[in-house]
C-alpha cells in the first residue's frame, strides 16, 4: 500500500517533470523567435520612468520589439560599466543615452558601433550639431534629447525672476544660492565666461583664461551655501525656500512648478546651458539590428514632440518639424541664444580644469 | 592531529572569502592605479608610477590631513561621550538595558543618506530646531544650523555613536564591580573611582573603540556632502568624484591606496603606542 502510492508519486512527478521539459525545450524558441527585445538605457529616476511610461509602449506598438529599460547612473559611471563588461563581451543595455562628455570618451575607445546611415534614415532630421561621427566621417552617435540648465528662484523669497546670471554674485543673495558641485556637470565656467568676458570670446582657449575665469568664479563662493552633486539635495531645500537661487534643469523645475511648489525657472539674458544625450550602441550588442530601428523610431518628429509634451526635454530636430506650438516650445526651450557648453576643453585639459577646479571651490 | 586537519579545515572557508572578497579587489584596485590615464579617454593597461607622483600636491596633503584629522575627531569624541554612557548603562538592571539596545540597535539600521537628509532639516532654517527656540522666545528670529563643521561632526557622531557603544559594551558589562568597590573603600571619590580605576583598566577596550570608529569615519561619504561645505569635504568625496565623475580610475586607485596605507600606520602606531604603555611599571 505504501509501496503503491509512493510508486504512483514517483511516476506522476516523472512524468509532470518530463511535460515541464519538453514544454520548455519546444516552447523556448518560439517565443525566442516571435519576441525581438532591446535593453535600452536611460538616467535613472524620473526620466527612466517617464520613457517607461510615455515612450516604450508605444515603439513596442509600432515595431513588435519590447523594450528592456535599464536605469543608468548618472556621472560618467555608465561609461566605465559599458567599457568593463564591452571587454568581457558583454552589453548590460545595447543602446544607452550618454551625455557628451562620456560620449566623446567612449568613441575615444571605439566603445560605439558605427551606424548604418541607411537603416536610421530619421537622422537626417537632427540638427546635425546633435550627430557625433568618428573623425566626420561614420556616425554613432544619435541626438536623443537636449535640455537646458536654468537659473531657478524660490517664487516666495524672490518676488521677480532675476533677469541674468550675474545675481549669483549679487552680495544680496549671501549663502543662498545652490550649485551644482562639478566643473564638468555644472558648466559655471562658461556662464561666467559669457556673463562677465562677453568681450573676451577666446577667453577659455588658454589655461591663464580659464584661470582668470576661475578667479572670477571665486567671487561668488560666499553665496554658495550648497554644492549639490545629486538633484535630490537641492531640489528639495528649492522647494523650501532654504536654499532660494541656484541652477538647475529647467525641466525639473518645470515639473516641479506643475506640482504647485514655489519654484520658478528664468531663462536669464546670457542664455541657459544647452546640454544634450545622444543614443550609442555598445560594440558588444548583438541587437545592432533593433537598435537602429529604436534610434530611428526616436527621431521621428511626432516622437520629438511627445518627448517635449511628456518629459519636458527640448527637441533636437527643428522646431519647425516638431509641430510643437510656440507656447508648447517656449516650455521646454527659448528663443535666447544659449550657452554651449566646451565639451573639447573637458577632454583635452579635463583633469587639469578639474583640479584647479576643485582647488578653487574648497579652499 | 585530526583535530588539527579539521581546524585547519573550517579556517580554510573564512580565509578563501577574505581571499575572494578583500585581497582580490584590493589587488585590482592596485594594478589600477599604475594604469595610464588616457585624458580624452579612460585609461588602459600599464605600469606608471604617474598617479601616485600626482599626489604630491599641497591640496592632497590637505585633503589627507583633514580627513584623517576628522576621523580622529569623532574617534575621540564618540569614545568621550560612548564610554561613560556605556558604563552607566552596564550598571542599570538588565531589563532597563534592553531598551537602550534596541534603540542603538534602530539607530544602525538607518541608512547615512536618511540620517544626512534628517539632520540637514533639522538643523534648516525653514523647518529646523532653531525654530523651536524661537517659539520657546530664545531666539529672535531662526536661523540655518547647516552646512558646516559643526553640523557635520554631530551628523557623523550620531552615526559612529550605536557603533562605539556596541564595541565597549561587552567589555564593560564584564567589568567587575570590586575594582570600584575596592576604590570607594579606600577613600576614592566616585569620579575618582571611574577615572582613576574604570578607565585605566578599560585601556585595551578604549584603544580598540577609537580604531574602529576611526576607521568607520574614514569612509565617510554622504555626511560630508549633504552637511558640510567644500572645505570639509573627505578623501572619499574625492576619490568618487575621480571614479565616477572623470572616468579616472586609477587617479581614484591611487588615492584610495594612499588613504589605507596612512590609516594602516596610523592605527599600527596607535597599537604600539597602547601596548608600550602597558608594558610599564
Amino acid at each position: 500500500m505504501t509501496n503503491g502510492t509512493v510508486g504512483i508519486g514517483r511516476r506522476s512527478v516523472l512524468a509532470g517533470a518530463a511535460a515541464a521539459g519538453a514544454v520548455i525545450t519546444l516552447g523556448a524558441p518560439a517565443i525566442r523567435a516571435q519576441e525581438r527585445s532591446l535593453k535600452v538605457g536611460t538616467y535613472g529616476g524620473y526620466f527612466e520612468d517617464s520613457f517607461k511610461k510615455h515612450i516604450y509602449p508605444a515603439f513596442t506598438k509600432a515595431t513588435g520589439i519590447k523594450v528592456d529599460s535599464v536605469a543608468e547612473p548618472t556621472g560618467e559611471q555608465w561609461l566605465l560599466q559599458l567599457q568593463q563588461a564591452a571587454m568581457a563581451g558583454q552589453a548590460p543595455a545595447d543602446v544607452s543615452m550618454m551625455a557628451n562628455v562620456p560620449r566623446i570618451r567612449g568613441a575615444t575607445a571605439q566603445l560605439w558601433a558605427p551606424l548604418d546611415e541607411a537603416k536610421v534614415p530619421n537622422a537626417k532630421n537632427v540638427i546635425p550639431t546633435f550627430l557625433a561621427r568618428y573623425d566626420g566621417e561614420k556616425l554613432y552617435g544619435v541626438g536623443a534629447v537636449s535640455w537646458f540648465i536654468t537659473l531657478v528662484t524660490n517664487t516666495n523669497v524672490f518676488k521677480e525672476a532675476p533677469g541674468s546670471w550675474a545675481a549669483l554674485w549679487d552680495p544680496a543673495n549671501r549663502d543662498r544660492v545652490g550649485l551644482l558641485a562639478l566643473a564638468s556637470n555644472s558648466f559655471l565656467v562658461e556662464i561666467t565666461a559669457k556673463t562677465h568676458f562677453a568681450d573676451q570670446p577666446t577667453v577659455l582657449d588658454s589655461e591663464a583664461g580659464i584661470m582668470k575665469v576661475l578667479g572670477k568664479l571665486a567671487e561668488l563662493k560666499p553665496n554658495v551655501k550648497l554644492w549639490y552633486r545629486d538633484e535630490g539635495q537641492f531640489q528639495a531645500q528649492l522647494q523650501s525656500g532654504e536654499i532660494p537661487m541656484g541652477q538647475y534643469y529647467h525641466d525639473v523645475a518645470g515639473l516641479a512648478a506643475k506640482d504647485g511648489h514655489p519654484v520658478r525657472s528664468t531663462f536669464p539674458k546670457e542664455g541657459g546651458v544647452v546640454d544634450s544625450g545622444s543614443w550609442c550602441v555598445s560594440k558588444a550588442s548583438k541587437k545592432m539590428e533593433e537598435a537602429q530601428i529604436f534610434i530611428d523610431y526616436m527621431c521621428q518628429p511626432a516622437v520629438q514632440a511627445t518627448l517635449s509634451r511628456e518629459v519636458g526635454t527640448a527637441p533636437v530636430i527643428p522646431k519647425a518639424l516638431t509641430g510643437l506650438s510656440d507656447a508648447e516650445f517656449a516650455a521646454v526651450s527659448s528663443e535666447t541664444a544659449p550657452i554651449v557648453p566646451k565639451y573639447g576643453m573637458y577632454l583635452e585639459r579635463g583633469d587639469w580644469l578639474a583640479q584647479k577646479w576643485t582647488e578653487m571651490i574648497t579652499a | 592531529m585530526r583535530a588539527y586537519g579539521r581546524s585547519t579545515l573550517v579556517l580554510a572557508y573564512p580565509a578563501l572569502v577574505l581571499g575572494m572578497f578583500l585581497l582580490v579587489p584590493f589587488g585590482i584596485m592596485a594594478a589600477l592605479s599604475v594604469f595610464r590615464r588616457v585624458p580624452a579617454g579612460t585609461f588602459e593597461p600599464a605600469m606608471v608610477p604617474d598617479n601616485y607622483l600626482n599626489l604630491l600636491t599641497p591640496f592632497f596633503l590637505d585633503r589627507i590631513g583633514f580627513t584623517l584629522g576628522l576621523s580622529a575627531a569623532v574617534a575621540v569624541v564618540c569614545v568621550a561621550l560612548g564610554f561613560p554612557f556605556t558604563y552607566l548603562l552596564t550598571r542599570l538592571p538588565r531589563r532597563r538595558q534592553v531598551p537602550w539596545l534596541v534603540f542603538l540597535l534602530a539607530v544602525l539600521a538607518l541608512s547615512e543618506v536618511i540620517v544626512g537628509f534628517a539632520w540637514s532639516v533639522l538643523l534648516s532654517r525653514t523647518a529646523g530646531l532653531s525654530n523651536l527656540l524661537v517659539w520657546l522666545g530664545l531666539l529672535s528670529q531662526p536661523e540655518s544650523w547647516a552646512p558646516g563643521l559643526t553640523a557635520m561632526m554631530l551628523g557623523l557622531c550620531y552615526l559612529a555613536f550605536p557603533y562605539t557603544v556596541l564595541v565597549l559594551y561587552p567589555s564593560l558589562s564584564r567589568l567587575d564591580p570590586s575594582y570600584l568597590e575596592a576604590a570607594r573603600t579606600l577613600g576614592a571619590s566616585p569620579l575618582r573611582g571611574f577615572f582613576g580605576v574604570i578607565v585605566p583598566v578599560s585601556r585595551p577596550a578604549i584603544l580598540a573603540t577609537l580604531v574602529m570608529v576611526f576607521v568607520f569615519a574614514l569612509g565617510a561619504y554622504v555626511l560630508p556632502q549633504l552637511l558640510g561645505r567644500p572645505q570639509h569635504w573627505t578623501l572619499a568625496v574625492h576619490i568618487t568624484d575621480q571614479a565616477l565623475s572623470r572616468s579616472n580610475v586609477p587617479a581614484a586607485a591611487a588615492m584610495s591606496i594612499t588613504l589605507l596605507l596612512a590609516s594602516l600606520a596610523l592605527v599600527l602606531v596607535t597599537a604600539a603606542l597602547g601596548n608600550r604603555r602597558k608594558e610599564q611599571p
